[in-house]
């Protein structure tokens, strides 16, 4: 038998590890969780097959939210930052040529979205998205501002932690994830009732990106490293049993 | 003690909040990038097959529909091929990309997709799946994006040696994976998030 590997479907998802839908604590998830339990199945060829967006379709400044919505010569207002990474799967493989998004509150922890109210002014050279593809290696880089804690209604008085959006594909849309980043030593990430739906420190570490003085740009921009991972899976050298139900 | 196994795990998910359309449907946001929204046209050209409209609300748990939802499809085309590297039974049409957003309507939560009616594909073990586009729902609110998929109420013999439909252990909620055909060429399917009508919800 000659040793070739072969893929399987996917890994089942951690559910142990992923926030519940019920979390009462971040009051909008009692009205909008499903109570009933999920059905669980292995995954299809609808599940393993995912869109895929060329290079080609990038924008040059697609990646710089600091200058992909600002007038020409101008720039958005903010501490400078790069965020970088790499998009990983459960068995440790980057993933290759997969759109990451971003988006985020201004430096001010104001949003550019009608529903917002935050009295903290706009910036007017700021949008506050993104995107890029990740090389062969899963890595990806943007460069933005730090976004801003903000207010927001749940309890009477709760902030968000900074944190910047970020929603993955892979390349199966099992793999569909979407997150958020938080930055190191941040006080408020510990009072935050949407953090508080992860289950463990170790899955808010997860989320909680480093600063990174290796990859500042001195008299520039300071970085912070981000690794992202999604579902894995199943890998055999055995031939695959037809997986039935 | 024993080695430790070395895989990593899946990052967690956090909300998309109710600003997820400043990155995923920015123009629709106010935002002006990219030249438009992905996904906000699944055709590319003229596309083979029947071309299908679906309608439809997201509903939360009092019966309240969501405005601030991204709603997310992902089909084969009208022969069951995906547009994927990783499909390789063949090449789909290659003016349908089989992928389709939105955040529906911002006063009414109505989402609509105009896209083509999907072929079967195979379950692993090589028997045929009912017609189905996968559904993937993310709010304000909502943890994890939650993945359903729907069937076509009118593909009733299809859809009655379904693996999936056939397996499931509560056969009064296999109507609410149903879109209802509504006109010719249009579906509604409505997606309720809690309650007594609430939607088979997949772990897959």
């Amino acid at each position: 038998m000659s040793l070739i590997k072969t893929q399987g479907g996917f890994i089942t998802r951690d559910r142990g590890r992923q926030p519940d839908a019920y979390t009462p604590d971040y009051k909008t998830s009692v009205k909008r969780s499903p109570s009933a339990a999920l059905l669980s199945f292995p995954s299809s060829i609808s599940e393993e097959t995912a869109p895929m967006f060329g290079h080609g379709m990038l924008g040059e400044l697609d990646n710089d939210l600091i200058h992909n919505y600002a007038a020409a010569g101008e720039s958005a207002i903010g501490p400078r930052i790069i965020v970088h990474g790499r998009v990983l799967d459960e068995n440790g493989n980057g993933i290759p040529n997969t759109l990451v998004e971003f988006w985020q509150a201004n430096a001010g922890g104001r949003y550019r979205h009608k529903k917002e109210s935050y009295l903290a002014p706009l910036d007017p050279n700021f949008g506050g998205c993104g995107r890029t593809i990740t090389g062969e290696d899963g890595s990806y880089e943007f460069r933005t501002v730090q976004p801003g804690p903000y207010p927001w209604p749940n309890r009477m008085n709760d902030w968000r932690p900074a944190h910047i959006h970020f929603s993955l594909f892979g390349h199966g849309f099992a793999q569909r994830l979407i997150t958020q980043m938080y930055f190191e030593g941040d006080p408020h990430i510990k009072l935050c009732p949407i953090v508080g739906v992860l289950k463990s420190q170790e899955a808010v570490d997860a989320l909680t990106a480093p600063l990174d003085m290796n990859r500042t740009v001195p008299m520039d921009s300071r970085a912070y490293k981000f690794d992202m991972v999604l579902r894995g899976r199943r890998q055999t050298y055995f031939e695959n049993r037809k997986e039935g139900m | 003690m024993t080695q430790p196994l070395d895989y990593l795990k899946e990052s967690p998910s956090q909300t998309a909040g109710p600003y997820v359309h400043i990155g995923c449907v920015p123009n629709f946001a106010g935002i002006k990038m990219y030249d438009g929204d992905l996904g906000a046209s699944m055709k590319t050209g003229p596309v083979q097959g029947q071309e299908i409209t679906i309608k439809g609300h997201v509903y939360d748990g009092t019966g309240t529909p969501l405005r601030d939802a991204m709603i997310e499809i992902w089909q084969p085309d009208a022969a069951g091929l995906f547009a994927s590297a990783n499909e390789t039974r063949g090449t789909a049409d290659p003016n349908f990309t089989g992928f389709g957003r939105t955040a529906g309507d911002m006063d009414t939560g109505e989402f609509t997709f105009e896209t083509v009616k999907p072929g079967a594909v195979p379950w692993p073990d090589g028997r045929m799946q009912a017609p189905h586009i996968t559904f993937w729902i993310v709010a304000r609110g909502i943890n994890i994006g939650l993945h359903t998929r729907m069937y076509f109420e009118d593909e009733s013999d299809a859809n009655a040696t379904d693996p999936i439909l056939t397996r499931m252990e509560h056969q009064n909620r296999v109507p609410t994976l149903l879109a209802t055909k509504t006109a010719d060429g249009v579906y509604t399917f409505d997606i309720h998030l809690q309650g007594p009508q609430e939607t088979v919800f997949f772990d897959m």
